[in-house]
């Protein structure tokens, strides 16, 4: 990254970080279903005011719009998408397919991911394909784009100028892993990092140093993820029952002190909070705020971060 | 071993309304092991059947026997005459699939069928408790890993290290029984000293040895060509 300022996309997501700005991500969840209508109105909610959105894959394996479908509308209207790819439902002949009907679709920034398992979404009895893992994605996208080879060796037809990313969870196990995990990453061919949603602060920066020790903030662009929580139900549910997630008691004490009306906006304050450590941490070079089924809080978080307006990049 | 479990006794029981004189014919090798279809099972199973034909007011005859190995002309041969002989109807195996297969492949106009289902190639790793440990891939990988099966034993089959789902040594794809295979391969890795391998890129797998390539077979070439020239295959 930083030791060769060339360009891999072009992408308004990879300008801004080039410029050194502190880049904004979302989360756009495609609808279950052909609803274009819904997903415009989400576009039009979140528009100016991030400089790409994540348009995810059938999350938690609940089928939806696809990736690619939902993606290009976004790029027709106005907001910059990384397209996520999961490798749980696409072997390797289907995923190299898909990043070429993508390319040719305008999206230029794709998120490799191996994608949450089958059991946890509305179709648990199907097949899976996990012909690879999301690491070896990226480094088989890597090499399209840098070797212009496709997996087999055979010659790519057209360069497919993207900007690749992956997710790194520093608050899964084993934790002295996690780190090496992120920069296998980064070595197979992540551009640019979007972390698991923080809540354990102490453990995230515990993490950081590890990778600045290694070198990776020098070697990708690392976003903090981040999720306001909407309610102390929502705190204690993640805690529960989300694998790699844990809410410190703090945060949980913190919502469950204020009226049930509040706690919004206090998961909103806790949000803005961890941004502006975050900001001081070294290393991290933006955030990737995934507001569950609650896009309509992105401009007023934003905003209230000090994060707006978003800069044009040339 | 291969591992199998009893299928349901009514699914069965369904199999064999049309049927008068029926052999259930179990396995002496990995199923006996594994308490699903060995000669305890058939027994077991024959006399079920028995009681639930008297019952129901048919009129049938069950028989049973079982044989070493249902994957073996040696062991099935004997097994295709006694039927013959006897005028058996129906044979229900308790082997494994790949004994519905290979009788199947020889018996004729006799209908075979399932008494279990084939579940997983496993290890009993303690007193009536088996766990899946190989996937028969063809091209064996576990010198990367300590010995361990990411294929077999990783819920999303991942070659590089765990994802975010790994949760206190346990999968969160059934965070109650299964434990996480990466968790276990990082201890292993570094009992072993070999830590440091894991920073090291698995590639893509070539899934050709595997199911993926078509319908396997295995060749031992020095025995496959003497029966060769000696006639036997001609």
């Amino acid at each position: 990254m930083s030791q060769d300022n060339g360009m891999k996309s072009g992408s308004n997501l990879e300008k801004v970080f080039r410029a050194g700005h502190l880049a904004v991500t979302c989360e756009c969840g495609p609808p279950k279903g052909a609803d274009v209508e819904h997903l415009k109105k989400k576009i039009q909610m979140i528009k100016g005011y991030v400089d790409a959105a994540n348009v995810t894959d059938n999350q938690t394996a609940v089928v939806r719009m696809s990736s690619i479908g939902a993606s290009a509308i976004l790029a027709q209207n106005g907001v910059e998408p990384v397209m996520q790819m999961v490798t749980r439902d696409r072997n390797r002949i289907a995923a190299q397919s898909d990043l070429f009907g993508a390319y040719a679709l305008g999206i230029r920034n794709m998120l490799c991911l191996t994608g949450d398992h089958q059991k946890f979404g509305n179709h648990p009895f199907a097949k899976n394909v996990f012909d690879m893992d999301s690491i070896q994605l990226l480094n088989m996208v890597r090499t399209i784009r840098d070797e212009g080879k496709v997996n087999s060796g055979d010659p790519v037809e057209g360069g497919v100028s993207m900007f690749f990313g992956a997710a790194a969870n520093p608050f899964a196990d084993p934790f002295e892993f996690r780190v090496i995990r992120m920069a296998k990453k980064i070595h197979a061919g992540a551009d640019f990092i979007q972390t698991q949603c923080i809540y354990d602060m102490v453990r995230f920066k515990e993490f950081m140093k590890m990778a600045r020790d290694m070198g990776l903030h020098e070697k990708a662009f690392i976003m903090a993820g981040l999720t306001p929580l909407k309610s102390v139900g929502m705190a204690r549910y993640m805690n529960r029952n989300v694998s790699g997630i844990t809410i410190p008691e703090a945060i949980i004490k913190r919502l469950a002190g204020v009226p049930k009306e509040r706690q919004a906006e206090e998961g909103i304050r806790i949000c803005l909070e961890q941004i502006e450590e975050l900001k001081e941490e070294r290393g991290i070079r933006g955030f990737h705020i995934m507001a569950i089924e609650w896009e309509e809080k992105i401009p007023e978080i934003v905003e209230r971060a000090g994060l707006y307006p978003r800069p044009a990049v040339a | 071993m291969i591992v199998a479990d009893p299928k349901p006794f009514q699914q069965i029981r369904g199999f064999l309304e049309d049927y008068r004189k029926i052999l259930v014919l179990g396995c002496g090798t990995c199923v006996t092991v594994c308490l699903a279809g060995g000669e305890a099972q058939a027994e077991l199973l024959a006399s079920g059947l028995r009681i639930s034909f008297s019952k129901d007011g048919k009129e049938a005859t069950v028989l049973e026997d079982t044989v070493q190995r249902q994957c073996d002309e040696e062991f099935v041969l004997p097994v295709l005459e006694r039927v013959k002989r006897e005028g058996i109807d129906a044979v229900v195996t308790l082997a494994c699939g790949v004994g519905v297969n290979f009788l199947s492949d020889r018996i004729g106009a006799i209908p075979v069928f399932p008494g279990v289902n084939t579940t997983f190639y496993g290890g009993n790793v303690e007193p009536g408790l088996w766990s899946e440990m190989c996937a028969g891939c063809g091209d064996c990988i576990t010198h990367l890993t300590g010995g361990i099966c990411p294929i077999a034993r990783c819920s999303k089959h991942l070659l590089n290290g765990p994802c975010g789902g790994s949760e206190k040594g346990m999968c969160e794809v059934d965070p109650q029984n299964t434990e996480c295979v990466w968790q276990l391969i990082y201890e292993r890795m570094k009992l072993l000293g070999r830590l440091h391998e894991m920073q090291n890129l698995i590639p893509t797998k070539d899934w050709r040895p595997a199911m993926d390539g078509g319908v396997r077979r295995s060749v031992r070439e020095h025995i496959f060509r003497l029966q060769y020239k000696s006639g036997a295959g001609a």
